[in-house]
């Protein structure tokens, strides 16, 4: 595709985008957040009709009408968010809107032929066609997901932050699936944040920002920080900033903490001005702990102990009133408010010192939200506007600047970054030195491991609801975290 | 300042979100002034004043529901709950029972039936709809029950009759006492509703549950709270219903809930929670009556007041969704 534009209102969502793929090629389409990526893959997807330029397939100009005609036309498009129906099983999920039927009697012996065949070219034959896909994990739910686009034999696969919820052994499998469908001379378009992720798997790549594509190249030739320098348009010399903070006295202390099923046995101290950071898979029960430890979740047995004094048991609104946050790890279910105000939002907490007597005033609650959304430079028109309409990055912000009126001396952060762009994960570790710095304690549950490397003072790894013990972060390299997270600690020494 | 424009923009949208029910009642008011008949006597002073008689019963409910509705709930036991707290009023009344203490038992009455609500709600994690599903029939059948299947009549003189009682026909003034009291308690809960931390916590229930608890909202308790207050509300309609008629009816107000539901909701909230507001819903209230009234002045019979009303219904909450759709973007 060649100059393509399309305008949203006055402001152009893309001004002259251009790029190519080669059959069988894996393409790295990269940019921060708001660089136009959606925009364009919905243009290609024909959710979008294009204001100006021109789009060839095959050497074929092609304008897609709707999605049906792109998926006819062979393109076919993975989600950031699964788009799966959740009650349906396996099979009918593969195959929902494709069913093969004769005069609207549905086929079942062919399609249940038709879905295991799509799940054995991924390899993935040991997915059960009869569960409900709310019953399988999130990395088989999303193998279902890419199972149901290669019904259409697809010329072009486009694949939108597809690891952004798996963990690393899950992505490992996601790129073997990508090797495959590439050997069937599938092209693929892979649009992720993360850079080590492109590099590992895509042959070439096109950097967008504002809308305009500023970089192309060979992947295998092309530097990291080359690729970065193209996408904020100057140079991030360090994306993992380190304020320089010392640690005090244990804040925090769990003691064999047991959840009803997860965790099985987790001990840590957290002392003041630490950021301790937590490894681990999906499903290793890292989320669990937190939840465990705030009270939002039941805790078996062990103890909690809050500056050295025992409080097992506590509801979130003790802990909060003790100084306790906790960031969750799903914003747009559990973290937000979506429908509601940024200063609604960011002050639910608390709001003690902008009211009288249970009477808010709003004034003051505008104020301090806007203070807010300065100090952590949020990008929004105003406190007003309802946080469902902020970028993901924003979003984040808003969540965690809640934390920070609500004025919490230990943190528990569960997957801070999980879905910003690098502009903001930034931001987020600055702010995290920071805190740390003010004699903030501050647990950091992360999947991507050189953040964890990065900013962290201490380390554990979780596997199977158990803590290994915590080290300082010098004492770690990625290979050991892999090793300690699937289970094979020893594995590390080789 | 570039960052001028947007921010008008969220004021007009705020705005915009404000006036809009208002703008449906205006309209609905123009569409009735256009037949030459019925505009003469639309906005006399005696037509107005029965216009808001036949709003407070509604509208005192839908101050209930507001709250239940933006907290992500529903009930729909507020029919029977009128038909009890009437039938036990008059009851009362027919003892010999004072009428001060008449009008607390029967308010209190329908806090209690709020109070099971909530309790069952919150304390069984139970869908707002089921179990105020079944408490409409187990509400309705107790209040058959109290009455013996028959109206009980107040008797004659007494106070609370007075409440919803049209003195000088003709007149916009004196508005009864009913009138002045919804509107009286419409104020205080839109202050509640705006500006308390109890009336945030509603909203940010409402908007997300799981929010809510993660910041410390004990949200179990305040649906219990929620429902409770709304009782009152409820048992407080039922006390104007009881004016109103001057006898305890346990068939009356079949569907009630449903009346004011749709003007809770023509008022601008979603029943997916988080949304609304008491001014939004007080003019729902309006809009309903009006379109009774106006109806009734053309000569419509009842199937045809049915069926426009449920049209007014579908289109106000369709127009809402433009707006809302267009906003987004």
């Amino acid at each position: 595709m060649s100059h393509v534009r399309k305008s949203f209102g006055p402001t152009p969502a893309l001004k002259n985008v251009s790029f190519e793929v080669a059959p069988g090629e894996v393409h790295a389409l990269i940019g921060e957040n708001g660089a136009g990526k959606s925009t364009l893959m919905k243009i290609l997807s024909g959710a979008y009709r294009p204001e100006a330029g021109q789009i060839e397939l095959d050497g074929q100009p092609f304008v897609p009408a709707n999605p049906l005609h792109a998926r006819h036309s062979g393109i076919a498009m993975i989600y950031q968010e699964l788009t799966l129906a959740p009650h349906l099983s396996v099979e009918e999920n593969i195959l929902l809107g494709e069913e093969p039927a004769t005069l609207g009697w549905l086929n079942r012996p062919r399609r249940r032929k038709l879905a295991r065949a799509a799940l054995a070219e991924l390899h993935h034959e040991n997915i059960p066609l009869n569960a409900p896909v709310n019953s399988r994990t999130i990395a088989e739910q999303q193998v279902v997901e890419i199972a149901r686009a290669l019904i259409g034999e697809p010329k072009l696969l486009i694949m939108d932050e597809p690891t952004s919820s798996l963990t690393q052994v899950d992505t490992e499998n996601l790129f073997g699936v990508v090797d495959r469908l590439r050997q069937r001379g599938v092209s693929v378009v892979y649009i992720s944040h993360f850079l080590e992720e492109c590099k590992r798997v895509c042959h070439r790549y096109t950097v967008l920002r504002d809308g305009e594509s500023v970089g192309t190249g060979e992947m295998g030739t092309a530097g990291l920080n080359h690729i970065i320098r193209l996408m904020v348009g100057r140079d991030i010399n360090d994306i993992y900033p380190r304020t320089p903070h010392s640690l005090g006295q244990p804040v925090l202390e769990f003691r064999a903490l047991a959840g009803q099923i997860k965790p099985c046995s987790v001990s840590l101290t957290l002392r003041a001005g630490e950021i301790l950071g937590i490894a681990g898979l999906v499903g290793a029960g890292r989320t669990e702990t937190v939840r465990a430890c705030f009270g939002l979740d039941r805790v078996k047995s062990g103890t909690v102990l809050v500056q050295s004094k025992e409080q097992t048991h506590r509801t979130p609104a003790q802990r909060l009133a003790n100084g306790m946050g906790l960031l969750s790890e799903n914003r747009k279910e559990e973290g937000l408010m979506l429908n509601r105000s940024l200063a609604d939002n960011l002050t639910l907490t608390r709001y003690q010192p902008l009211s009288h007597m249970g009477f808010i005033n709003r004034r003051s609650q505008r104020k301090a939200a806007g203070e807010w959304m300065q100090r952590l430079d949020v990008r929004a028109q105003s406190p007003a506007q309802t946080v469902g309409e902020l970028s993901g990055g924003n979003q984040q912000k808003i969540a965690i600047g809640r934390l920070l009126h609500h004025d919490a001396k230990i943190l528990l952060l569960d997957e801070p970054t999980r879905g910003i762009d690098v502009g903001s994960k930034a931001q987020v570790y600055k702010l995290m030195g920071a805190l740390a710095a003010q004699g903030k304690a501050i647990i950091f549950v992360s999947s991507y491991l050189p953040e964890l490397l990065g900013i962290c003072d201490t380390l554990g790894v979780m596997c199977r609801g158990r803590l290994s013990a915590i080290r300082p972060v010098g004492e770690w390299t990625e290979h050991g975290i892999i090793a300690a997270a699937i289970g094979q600690p020893e594995a590390a020494d080789k | 300042m570039s960052s001028n424009p947007p921010q008008n923009r969220v004021h007009l949208v705020a705005l915009l979100n404000a006036v809009g029910p208002f703008f449906g009642l205006l309209l609905v008011l123009g569409l009735f002034s256009l037949s030459s008949e019925v505009r003469p006597y639309l906005f006399t002073g005696g037509n107005l004043k029965i216009i808001l008689i036949q709003t407070v019963i509604v509208a005192i409910g839908a101050l209930g529901m507001t709250m239940i509705i933006v907290s992500g709930g529903i009930d729909l036991s507020v029919g029977s709950v009128v038909a009890l707290t009437s039938v036990l009023g008059a009851t009362l009344l027919v003892r010999g029972c004072s009428p001060a203490a008449t009008l607390m038992l029967t308010i209190l009455a329908g806090g209690v039936v709020g109070l099971v609500n909530g309790l069952v709600v919150a304390g069984f994690r139970m869908m707002p709809f089921i179990v105020t599903l079944g408490m409409m029939g187990v509400v309705r059948g107790t209040a058959k029950w109290l009455a013996g299947n028959q109206t009980v009549n107040n008797p004659p003189g007494t106070p609370i009759n007075d409440l919803m009682a049209r003195l000088q026909p003709t007149e916009l003034f004196p508005l009864p006492p009913g009138v002045w009291i919804a509107i009286g308690l419409a104020i205080i809960m839109s202050v509640v509703m705006r500006h308390t931390i109890f009336g945030r916590y509603i909203f940010a229930i409402g908007s997300n549950e799981a929010t809510a608890r993660l910041c410390g909202i004990r949200v179990q308790m305040h649906k219990v709270i929620i429902y409770t207050l709304a009782g009152l509300f409820f048992g407080l309609a039922g006390l104007m219903q009881l004016s109103r008629l001057t006898q305890g009816d346990p068939t009356v107000a079949v569907g009630l809930e449903l009346d004011i539901i749709a003007a809770v909701v023509i008022g601008g909230a979603s029943l997916n929670g988080g949304t609304g507001s008491i001014l939004g819903s007080m003019i729902g209230a309006l809009i309903m009556a009006v379109l009774r009234n106006g109806s009734n002045q053309m000569g419509w019979q009842n199937f045809t007041q049915e069926i426009i009303i449920g049209i007014v219904i579908i289109l106000a909450v369709g127009l809402d969704k433009l707006r809302q759709s267009r906003t987004a973007r």
